[in-house]
């Protein structure tokens, strides 16, 4: 179990080429984070929980669909730790698995206006789904 | 001056004034914009992690066509822009990335040389900026915009990452203000001018979008704008769906109102 659970962090580390050691937990991106006040856990915490390979729970929060990808903590933090690409790799972690995509293109047509833009469709599509 | 020109799929739907002003206003400007044939939709949003391939490819694609033409490569749409342009920095600066995008399309059975991040990505801003000149724009002016208070709304997708899109100064930007300022408007700075609407979560918590969008659209208002301008349909659909106490326009009608392209202004 341990082995499963280091080549996880291993592997998101990876694919988001983000090194958490870098961290110096100035909590700065989620004091920039528009979705803050809706996250279970903060973009900070997404870095040190990484870090010290607690994935679970990150695995099984609500807040991996809160990320907006405004890149708004990549470019405001002041060691380019990059949380928001940690939060995509947690994410495609995720729903790569089978039976795990967030949105299903069944439940798309309910949740469309006469405005809604495609953009949020295949936005929505590739941030939620595979 | 040609380039080549990708739409994208919202332009061709929801967000047609985008597209079409785009377009008359650069035959006005002199430069051509040459669609280019078989363009895909480029997926919205830029998936950062590095072994995500596939759902970069429509973009790979567009840009071998632009280096085989030997033109750089236009968007108006800020998503479009922020994909295409977050495309080609991987392609050309993540070697194991490149060879894995080319393998892919050694397949497509028209396929050219091996691509590594030749084209040039611009956005129609920085096209005015760089290429035609805001100096050349100022001159070009019909119908000053004169006495207009003009909030330039840059989102995200335009800005950031920075280090990426190189566009602007990422926390103090200017050039949508220069564009204003060309167009013979008054641009209002404002705090928000560079946060997010909440982009794609208005489908699925529209709630969670309005907060975002409020925060924008009140934050201009207050500042004493007396409309909002953005490159992204995003954007607009999400302050003007969350009753944006002022009215949002494209920056291209912007331009055709005062090159004189587009007659009426509907924003009044």
């Amino acid at each position: 179990m341990q082995n499963k659970k280091e080549l996880q962090k291993e592997q998101i580390l990876r694919m988001s080429g983000v090194n958490p050691r870098k961290c110096m937990r100035c909590g700065k991106c989620s004091g920039t984070c528009p979705s803050y006040d809706e996250m279970e856990y903060h973009p900070h915490q997404f870095v040190y929980m990484v870090e010290t390979g607690d994935l679970e729970p990150l695995m099984n929060s609500d807040s991996l669909y809160k990320c907006l990808s405004c890149f708004a903590c990549v470019d405001r933090c002041p060691r380019n730790v990059e949380p928001a690409k940690l939060i995509e790799a947690l994410r495609l972690t995720v729903i790569r698995e089978k039976g795990k995509n967030h949105l299903k293109s069944d439940d798309i047509p309910a949740l469309l206006d006469d405005e809604m833009p495609q953009q949020a469709i295949v936005s929505a599509m590739r941030k939620y789904s595979k | 001056m040609k380039v080549n020109y990708f739409p994208g799929c919202t332009l061709r739907t929801k967000a047609k004034d985008l597209d079409f002003y785009a377009r008359e206003c650069a035959k006005i400007l002199g430069i051509e914009l040459v669609e280019l044939p078989d363009w895909q939709c480029c997926g919205g949003v830029f998936v950062t992690s590095s072994d995500e391939i596939a759902s970069k490819l429509s973009c790979a694609r567009a840009l071998v066509a632009s280096r085989d033409d030997n033109r750089a490569l236009v968007s108006v749409c800020s998503a479009c822009h922020n994909v295409i342009k977050q495309t080609n920095h991987a392609i050309k600066n993540d070697a194991k990335f490149a060879d894995a995008v080319n393998r892919y399309l050694a397949q497509d059975e028209e396929h050219s040389d091996p691509y590594f991040g030749e084209t040039e990505v611009l956005h129609y801003l920085e096209l005015l900026r760089d290429k035609v000149g805001f100096d050349k724009i100022r001159e070009a002016v019909k119908n000053p915009l004169t006495g207009k208070k003009i909030a330039a709304y840059y989102g995200c997708l335009l800005l950031r990452p920075g280090k990426v899109m190189a566009f602007d100064d990422v926390e103090n930007p200017q050039i949508m203000e220069d564009f204003i300022r060309a167009l013979g408007a008054e641009p209002v700075i404002y705090p928000a001018r560079n946060e997010c609407c909440g982009g794609y979560i208005a489908l699925e918590d529209a709630a969670s979008a309005k907060k975002k969008s409020d925060t924008v659209s009140h934050s201009a208002a207050n500042h004493g704008a007396d409309m909002i301008v953005t490159a992204c349909p995003l954007c607009k659909y999400n302050l003007t769906k969350n009753e944006s106490p002022l009215p949002v326009v494209y920056f291209t009608e912007l331009l055709a109102l005062a090159l004189g392209v587009k007659e009426n202004d509907d924003a009044e």
